[in-house]
């Protein structure tokens, strides 16, 4: 269990709901992740469309918490604007902040989003910015007013895993009381696996699952990596040594020669 | 009344944001309204006058990571 913002959640595991094969994929991989909270998005519609009423209520049938973002948005007012409208659809005040810097790599506009992230939390939005693994940027945003912090371990889609892990280090031993959750850049289970040996309290992802072969399968192997991950946190790994130390006792070994 | 909705250039003789919706066979609970950047609430959409040259986006949930 997993207590998040006053919010007791049974994975810690977050799971994005873009770039499946198809709704039922979607659904299945929902339900094999054991994921509590999945994220969502707001699009055009078309005129006289029903493809957002369609997607919304094959989401609220999976009881799952709602996490909307403000994915696309490259200024401060299309995020805050953006922002209030996920509010108003889908009933919930959590919001994935994310300001995009560069078109390239999808970073984070760092001084947009501590922005954004400012007014949204006067507005009393409870804000889950999109960041770096910057520590300043991280101060930033909790003076801002946000309660949670969401470092990229690589950038979003590229599946390169933690490429930074003194980084990813150095930001939990910063905020030791503060919920992390590392989001974008994850690419396979064991990616996830060692953010969490890291004491991360939560992973994001979306892509490593929409897009492996069988998503399914997938989302149940990264829902099983997150929880090893964990326990093996909470369990208290050994230190790796520069010399070999036997597992087998050696008192009372038979003597041949 | 020429307007802007989700990017493309429309006339109509819609005076509110209700008027344009229900104009443009928009309709359900779903559906977010902005105008020129601003949110316009469900509940003030009757009473919001357009004017020529604003810019609508009218959104619904999609898939997000």
């Amino acid at each position: 269990m997993f207590d998040l913002l006053g919010t007791t959640l049974a994975s810690r595991l977050l799971l994005g709901t873009a770039q499946y094969p198809s709704p039922a994929i979607l659904a299945d991989a929902v339900k094999a992740s054991g994921t509590s909270v999945v994220t969502v998005s707001l699009r055009r519609e078309m005129a006289g469309g029903r493809a957002g009423e369609q997607f919304w209520s094959l989401i609220r049938s999976l009881g799952v918490r709602i996490l909307p973002n403000t994915a696309g948005c490259h200024s401060v007012k299309e995020a805050v604007t953006t922002a209030k409208m996920a509010r108003e659809v889908f009933g919930t005040s959590w919001i994935k902040l994310e300001v995009i810097g560069n078109h390239d790599t999808l970073q984070p506009d760092v001084f947009g989003l501590v922005e954004s992230a400012r007014i949204l939390c006067e507005d009393g939005f409870a804000v889950f910015p999109y960041t770096t693994d910057d520590l300043v940027v991280a101060e930033r945003l909790l003076e801002a007013g946000c309660e949670i912090l969401m470092p990229w371990c690589a950038p979003i889609g590229s599946a390169l895993g933690p490429v930074n892990i003194t980084a990813l280090r150095s930001m939990r031993g910063h905020f030791p009381g503060v919920p992390l959750i590392v989001d974008a850049g994850l690419g396979r289970p064991s990616h996830a696996a060692t953010v969490m040996e890291l004491g991360f309290d939560a992973v994001l992802l979306n892509t490593a699952v929409s897009k492996a072969a069988d998503p399914v399968g997938m989302a149940r192997a990264f829902g099983k990596a997150v929880e090893a991950g964990r326990e093996a946190f909470s369990s208290g790994m050994l230190e790796p040594r520069d010399v070999a130390v036997p597992s087998t006792p050696t008192i009372g070994r038979a003597v041949f020669s | 009344m020429k307007l802007t909705v989700n990017g493309e250039a429309h006339e109509v003789a819609a005076t509110t944001l209700a008027e344009l919706l229900a104009a443009l066979d928009y309709e359900g609970d779903w559906l977010a309204t902005a105008v020129n950047s601003d949110l316009v609430h469900k509940a003030n959409r009757a009473e919001f006058q357009l004017s020529d040259g604003d810019r609508i986006e009218i959104l619904s949930p999609m898939q997000g990571g």
